[in-house]
């Protein structure tokens, strides 16, 4: 059975995106372990860079960046847009300090 | 048969498959885009939680960091070994397909054996899901932590005895219940495996039903819509690790 996406190159790319995962995790790691960042900042590092593993992992292990554009749009679009929506409520969390509940 | 009214140019065939891609790994897009939304309300939670309780305990240090690391690469090899799985399976290499599927078992059951010492390693200091040892003003500590890393833990699970009956078939029942049986009886009751090891009995009885009630052989797409499932775990765990473990390491 064929799709009329396109193929991708062989295994080469996988062990180079291995590699990256591997490397970007150490990154975490280290900058967790020394503690260079403030708590603020330290979890902005972290999410841009597992956002950026997520990426990898969907591209090229979850085969999405050899689909056709518009399964990919749909997909990642639905799918962010409501974990996005959730973040609406952060506001709430930071309200509740100003409370003085203890 | 509905189709015998109807013209077709070719025998079988109806309206080109949806963004050109067979069913089955519509079907687990589709699951996998729910399941996404289930992590993302948790780690929602988890983060509100966070963030509206200044007093939230940091209480990994050293030992618990490399363990979720090692635990890190563990799935991460998995998800390397299982590609390469699924690309065997495109070249029809069945034993080939077979090892790499029991490679990313053995990384996956890896990491449940691992986290699972971290759990019962928390859990002898006092941590429970309604309280902890470190900031007894604030409870949620435990049941975000052992919401979140035990349902990703229950879904590592799953997708190693999914892989298991894809690799193996019916020749993993006997394996599985061998497992659980020597897990029920040799495991002590002061390891949380001592009753996470039932989780095995309920996936053979289930992967039983499965494969009597619909015997088939597993193809390369059902090895790649696997292979979906098992990413993603992956995934999940990208988030879980930085979000729950590195952002709570012990100040020293």
């Amino acid at each position: 059975m064929h799709n009329i996406a396109h193929t991708d190159e062989g295994k080469g790319q996988y062990f180079w995106v291995w590699g990256a995962l591997l490397f970007l995790t150490a990154v975490e790691v280290v900058l967790a372990y020394e503690q260079v960042l403030t708590p603020l900042h330290m979890l902005e590092v972290l999410m841009v860079l597992s956002v950026v593993k997520a990426a990898l992992i969907i591209a090229y292990f979850m085969h999405l960046k050899f689909e056709v554009p518009i399964m990919r749009f749909l997909l990642m679009a639905s799918i962010v847009i409501c974990l996005c929506l959730m973040c609406i409520f952060f506001a709430d969390a930071a309200r509740i300090l100003s409370l003085g509940v203890r | 048969m509905a189709d015998v009214a109807v013209h077709h140019d070719l025998a079988g065939e109806f309206e080109p498959s949806l963004f050109g891609a067979y069913s089955k790994k519509i079907g687990m897009w589709l699951f996998l885009a729910s399941d996404s939304l289930t992590f993302g309300a948790l780690l929602f939670a988890y983060s509100y939680g966070r963030i509206s309780n200044p007093a939230w305990p940091t209480p990994f240090a050293k030992e618990s960091i490399l363990n979720a690391t090692i635990m890190t690469a563990c799935l991460l090899s998995s998800s390397l070994t299982m590609v390469l799985g699924v690309l065997a399976s495109h070249r029809g290499d069945k034993g080939a397909v077979r090892n790499w599927l029991l490679a990313t078992m053995f990384f996956g059951s890896a990491f449940i054996v691992l986290h699972g010492m971290e759990w019962t390693k928390l859990i002898a200091e006092g941590m429970t899901p309604f309280t902890n040892p470190w900031a007894p003003g604030v409870p949620q500590f435990g049941g975000t932590f052992f919401t979140l890393t035990g349902m990703h833990m229950l879904h590592v699970t799953i997708g190693v005895i999914y892989l298991g009956v894809v690799a193996l078939r019916k020749k993993f029942l006997p394996i599985l219940l061998v497992l659980w049986l020597a897990g029920y009886l040799l495991i002590p009751s002061t390891s949380v495996f001592h009753y996470g090891i039932h989780v095995l009995l309920l996936g053979a009885i289930v992967s039983a039903m499965i494969m009597f009630l619909h015997p088939k052989d597993y193809d390369s797409h059902d090895v790649e819509v696997s292979g979906l499932y098992w990413h993603f775990v992956d995934l999940v765990w990208m988030f879980i690790f930085p979000l729950v473990y590195l952002m709570s390491t012990k100040i020293v």
